[in-house]
């Protein structure tokens, strides 16, 4: 259907319908304008290399000659004025020097390039020269050696390709080298890309601010734009001012590094913060199922770790079956392996529920028992299975990667991450607020024996909201899946801190579970620096055993008699 | 005289049994091991002797946790902190007593200490070589940490299964703690190749069965001890805090202060379990304190039948017995035979061993007798 | 100096918080202007209420008035979040916990009948009976013959002397109410606070349960709660009818009933 629209649009001549315009085109009036200025930079660039035509073949003949001598001045000057002349055989020119394979013929002064299979090349031309005669190297020395260098990062200043363009600017931002300043201001006329352009700035910015020869105004001007920048890289540039800078440049500089500093600290806490969503996230997915099977039930499910274990293995199983049956879905692998957990999970709660807790309603402590019974049963399980060792599970490439805003590194799996637990977070909310199983869910919470008399059967939402619990912790393993290891005892080390959640977040109460797994999360990145992991820990567990003596019902408690 | 009295004259026939058996075995398994030539069928062998030791400081521990749980309805699932800090403390005096011995040949330092290029003595191990000392920490130890957390935690009326995480949590705080190697107790690999004890070879055959016979006379006096609470009026307190607190609260008693108290006991009685068990196995490290740990500890009395503390030292042997077994025969099936044991103790034998055979062998009593107006008369007080 | 609490109406003002510890009464139990709330749903609001020492008082009030919740705060299991609480002219309830108020001689029976059913009938009464209270004080106690007579006597009034040695939990539920009121009266308390005692009993029990606490009230403080009329009206005392946590009406039984804004809330129709 739609490719017979799409073709009748084709057909039809003279439509202005959207899609039939070719691409970069699009909409009229903003159409118009593209068009136009697309077109006027064209025909620029078109009389630029007109004019320059004729005048550079005959400058790049001049500059390649100079090569042709034995004086080491010389050779200096004809690499500078090569790097700097934008020809288009300059590198391959550099880079033969460089390695020692650039020639000349005496007689007439005719310079070549030896390839490694030594046939020569013209280095004017780069066409093949068949018979040269006797040739000379042309001579290298640490002089020499120092202008190639200067000459590579000019050049790549000017290198078609952004990335190198970008990096060569970063090089002489670090290196602060003067004799790049020419090329480097070439560079900033000629570059469009603002982003490189102003990378070209902050270094043209750097190699001022370190010149001892520059005027005070402009080096201190030039520190604006270094503290504009203000990263560890500007903040480092500042910092290695000699100490015989002159006082008022020495004094833009440091107050230049003490903001920077200032919104370094901002940044930092930023990073933190981001981290620690991102490890309350991990948390939250973690200890929702278990908040909504003791919320609901007073069930305390040891086994809650071995159902997120659980699902990490079922996205193992799946990536496996996708690679052998289906190698183009892998990217998509995870999508599938999310219902299979759930299901998976939920189908394996279900039978725990079914077959030991029914038994035990109203003696939470043998619960505990029997289900870290089950726990170990399970974890065994697994391991007799799939073996004692790491399995490896697929990260798609969607999920690799990261992007930068400001100094804050997001990476494309935290994000995922946080994205998912928000996901099965209002999922959850909404599934238990407006769907009737929800209101039986929690008239059951708030009053079984009430729920129970007027007709809703308990024990099938036991059952269910156990399944849902247990279905929450597998959707958990194929998230944990992509950042932990997946072998038989990734359980364990979630269950505890599930635990720690749930209780300081409050029983019954899911955003008391959110706010629970957010503030340890960040509270643990927040300590981490100053403490380190373990400690920081550490002093979160004690932290936790300290508050529960204080309310010992959570953030979040009930209250009143209903409580008992 | 007070004492002897408090301790033994509320025993009941099965307390006796349990005592006489223990106390024969005390004197019996040295002599066959170390008097009986090693041919004679009537030999125990060195590795029988230290397997049973580890029993019965297990069954020691088994009887702390019956204590706190099947008394007072406190599940602890981090009894094993107060072992484990009770063997720190033993391993601690062990460890200075290698003195000059060591792979670095430290004066004074042990190993681990001169591996991080440290200097001197931490504060924490100062005083550690005198053996009282020692002894002292190893109840003092577990038994201030019992006091302060319980202090803390009964008189903010945290109960339930939320005192049992964070029981848990405390003893996976402190396994954190001590896998680090700048808390000054060895790091993950912990504190091992000790010497001697009070001088004597800690490898020798006749140290090895006077530390057996330790340990069952130090679960003996455990009995004891636990037996007497138990069935004096603060013990029946304690059984009436377990079900129904509030109503022992109306009644005028102070339950923070009877729970702080089987509380602190039993984490001592665990602490000297730690201790004995330490110089018998030659290491102690860090994973002693893992949750899991301790939560086996609960199997065993659960097993064996908790509120009966005989039963909760027999369970003890009888899992370990069972878990040396397995480990030999079928090293994968045992955490299936564990996990199965947990669900079925609970689901089908809540009163674990003992408690169900003490409960038909009343039975089978009272259907022999003719019934009468008053069943099921009590022991005489 | 002895104020009556009737004549020196209490100004409701902040200032009277630091006034509290100098409130004395005469009375055996003085609540003034209490309230309690849970997330917002006020289940005691502004309640007064005074007990005379050697009065019975019975309580009514439908489902929800703050009965229990009344009983809560007066041996301390609630915190009020305002008013007084004072006991014997000048004990401040709200300061003390439920073991110290227990001591203090306030004994309460709870609505579900709760005794120790791993004990025997006997251990139940002589836990109760008023003793040596604290852990080594009880560790080393021994048995006297002076708390036996006493153990022996409470069975004799709640009728429970031959069932001494069964295990609590075998009793019915009506023999698990007496020896709930037998271990209040093992305590010997100034004041009884009794919740629904006749609850689950058959018209006999009743009677006799009528006539248990009609004794008790000859030498204690008795305040019930009860639902059941008949009940009451053989208690013969006076009647407070609780409504949405206040005091609805007061007065003798027929004065109550007739009462139109009781009838309107309790009585129905």
């Amino acid at each position: 259907m739609n490719a017979s629209t799409r073709s009748g649009l084709d057909i039809g001549s003279g439509t202005l319908r959207p899609c039939s315009h070719p691409p970069g085109a699009r909409g009229q009036g903003i159409g118009h304008v593209r068009a136009l200025s697309a077109a006027l930079a064209a025909a620029l660039v078109a009389c630029l290399l007109i004019l320059a035509g004729p005048a550079r073949a005959q400058d790049h003949a001049a500059l390649v000659q100079r090569f042709a001598t034995e004086s080491f001045n010389d050779i200096v000057g004809a690499v500078n004025g090569l790097a700097t002349s934008g020809a288009p055989r300059a590198a391959p020119i550099i880079e033969a020097l460089r390695d020692g394979r650039l020639v000349y013929r005496a007689s007439d002064r005719a310079v070549f390039i030896r390839r490694p299979d030594n046939s020569f090349v013209s280095a004017l031309s780069g066409e093949p020269a068949a018979e040269i005669g006797t040739t000379r190297p042309v001579r290298l020395n640490n002089n020499v050696r120092r202008a190639i260098d200067a000459a590579v990062g000019a050049l790549s200043l000017l290198h078609p390709d952004p990335a190198r363009r970008a990096s060569a600017a970063e090089a002489v931002f670090k290196s602060r080298d003067g004799s790049a300043l020419p090329a480097l201001e070439a560079a900033i006329g000629q570059e469009r890309d603002p982003r490189i352009k102003k990378l070209m700035e902050e270094a043209r910015a750097a190699v001022v601010v370190a010149n001892p020869q520059a005027a005070e105004a402009d080096r201190i001007a030039a520190i604006g734009i270094i503290q504009r920048r203000g990263d560890q890289d500007a903040l480092a540039m500042l910092g290695s001012l000699p100490a015989t800078t002159p006082p008022l440049v020495r004094e833009a500089a440091e107050s230049a590094a003490v903001g920077i500093r200032r919104t370094l600290a901002v940044w930092e806490a930023g990073q933190n913060v981001w981290h620690g969503i991102s490890l309350g996230s991990v948390l939250l997915l973690a200890a929702i199922g278990l908040a909504i099977t003791f919320g609901v039930m007073g069930v305390i499910n040891m086994a809650h770790g071995e159902m997120v274990m659980i699902g990490a293995y079922t996205t193992f199983v799946v990536q496996q079956t996708i690679r052998v049956l289906a190698p183009g879905l892998m990217d998509v692998s995870l999508f599938i392996a999310l219902p299979m957990a759930f299901l998976v999970a939920g189908a394996i709660g279900i039978a725990i529920e079914r077959l030991i807790i029914r038994h035990l309603y109203g003696r939470p402590l043998e619960t505990l028992l029997a289900t870290w019974g089950v726990s170990l049963v399970l974890q065994q399980a697994v391991r007799t299975w799939f073996g004692p060792t790491n399995r490896e599970v697929t990260t798609p490439s969607w999920m690799s990667g990261s992007i930068e805003i400001g100094h804050l590194a997001i990476t494309a799996n935290r994000l995922a991450i946080i994205i998912f637990a928000i996901i099965v977070f209002a999922t959850l909310l909404l599934f238990l607020k407006r769907t009737p199983f929800g209101l039986q869910t929690r008239a059951v919470t708030q009053n079984r024996r009430m729920a129970g008399a007027m007709g809703i059967r308990t024990n099938w939402v036991d059952a269910f909201t156990f399944g849902l619990g247990s279905g929450i912790a597998g959707l958990a393993g194929v998230a944990l899946s992509q950042i932990d290891n997946v072998s038989p005892n990734l359980g364990q080390a979630y269950i505890i801190d599930s635990f720690m959640v749930v209780v300081f977040g409050g029983v019954g109460n899911l955003w008391g579970t959110l706010v629970a797994a957010m503030t340890l999360g960040i509270a643990n990145k927040f300590l981490e620096p100053y403490a380190g992991a373990v400690l920081g820990k550490i002093l979160l567990l004690v932290f936790i055993i300290l508050f529960i003596q204080k309310r010992p019902r959570g953030l979040f408690a009930l209250k009143g008699r209903a409580v008992e | 005289m007070m004492l002897t009295r408090f301790l033994f004259e509320r025993i009941d026939r099965g307390g006796w049994v349990f005592l006489v058996l223990l106390g024969i075995a005390a004197v019996l398994v040295p002599v066959l091991n170390l008097a009986v030539p090693p041919g004679s069928m009537f030999h125990v062998s060195n590795t029988a002797v230290g397997l049973w030791g580890k029993y019965m400081t297990y069954a020691l521990l088994a009887i702390a946790v019956d204590l706190v749980w099947g008394y007072c309805g406190i599940l602890s699932l981090g009894h094993g902190a107060f072992f484990a800090l009770g063997g720190y403390a033993m391993g601690m005096y062990l460890m200075l007593q290698i003195g000059p011995r060591g792979v670095y040949a430290h004066p004074t330092l042990p190993d681990f200490m001169v591996f991080l290029n440290w200097t001197e003595l931490p504060v924490a191990w100062w005083g550690f070589s005198s053996f009282p000392y020692a002894m002292l920490m190893v109840a003092l130890v577990p038994g201030l940490l019992a006091f302060v957390f319980g202090w803390f935690a009964f008189r903010s009326r945290v109960t339930g299964v939320y005192l049992s995480i964070i029981t848990q949590a405390l003893t996976y705080a402190l396994m954190l703690a001590f896998f680090r190697n700048d808390m000054g107790f060895g790091g993950n690999n912990g504190l091992t190749d000790f010497k001697d004890i009070l001088g004597f070879n800690i490898q020798s055959q006749t140290t090895r069965a006077v530390l057996f016979s330790l340990s069952v006379l130090a679960l003996m006096a455990g009995y004891l001890v636990a037996r007497a609470i138990v069935t004096s009026k603060a013990g029946k307190i304690i059984i009436a805090i377990r079900d129904a607190e509030p109503r022992t609260r109306f009644l005028g008693y102070r339950v923070e202060n009877f729970k702080l108290f089987v509380w602190t006991v039993s984490a001592v009685m665990a602490g000297i379990a730690g201790a004995l068990y330490v110089p018998q196995v030659g290491i102690i490290n860090p994973s002693e304190f893992s949750p899991a740990n301790s939560i086996e500890a609960i199997v065993w009395v659960a097993v064996g039948g908790r509120g009966t503390l005989v039963g909760a030292a027999l369970g003890a042997g009888l899992v370990n017995f069972a878990k040396s077994w397995f480990t030999g025969a079928f090293p994968q099936g045992w955490l299936f035979a564990l996990g199965g044991l947990f669900i079925l103790v609970t689901l089908f034998l809540p009163k674990g061993i003992l408690g169900t055979f003490t409960d038909w062998w009343k039975r089978r009593g009272e259907t022999r007798k003719p019934p009468t107006a008053s069943p099921a008369s009590q022991p005489a007080e | 100096m002895l104020i009556d609490p009737m004549e020196t109406q209490l100004p409701a003002d902040p200032v009277k918080a630091i006034e509290r510890p100098q409130v004395v009464t005469q009375s055996l139990l003085y609540l003034d202007g209490v309230s309690v709330s849970f997330d917002g749903f006020r289940a005691i609001n502004n309640l007064s209420l005074i007990i005379a020492p050697g009065e019975m008082r019975a309580i009514i009030g439908p489902n929800g008035a703050g009965k229990t919740t009344m009983m809560d705060i007066i041996t301390g299991k609630t915190k009020p979040d305002a008013g007084d609480v004072i006991f014997d002219g000048q004990i401040d309830l709200t300061q003390l916990d439920e073991t110290a108020i227990a001591n203090l001689g306030i004994g309460r029976k709870f609505q579900k009948p709760t005794v120790f059913e791993m004990h025997t009938v006997e251990v139940n009464i002589e836990m109760a009976v008023k003793a040596d209270r604290t852990v080594f004080g009880t560790l080393f106690s021994r048995q006297s013959a002076a708390i036996g007579r006493r153990v022996d006597d409470i069975l004799g009034i709640v009728r429970l002397g031959d069932h001494r040695n069964r295990l609590a939990g075998d009793l019915s539920h009506g023999q698990k109410q007496w020896l709930e009121i037998g271990m209040l009266l093992a305590q010997d308390p100034k004041l009884l606070l009794v919740d629904e005692p006749a609850a689950g009993m058959t018209d006999v029990e009743t009677g006799a349960t009528a006539d248990l606490l009609k004794d008790i009230a000859r030498t204690h403080s008795v305040v019930v709660v009860e639902h059941d009329m008949g009940f009451i009206r053989e208690l013969g005392v006076k009647v407070t009818c609780l409504h949405e946590g206040s005091v609805l009406a007061e007065g003798s039984l027929d004065q109550v009933s007739a009462d139109e804004r009781v009838i309107e809330v309790y009585l129905g129709r």
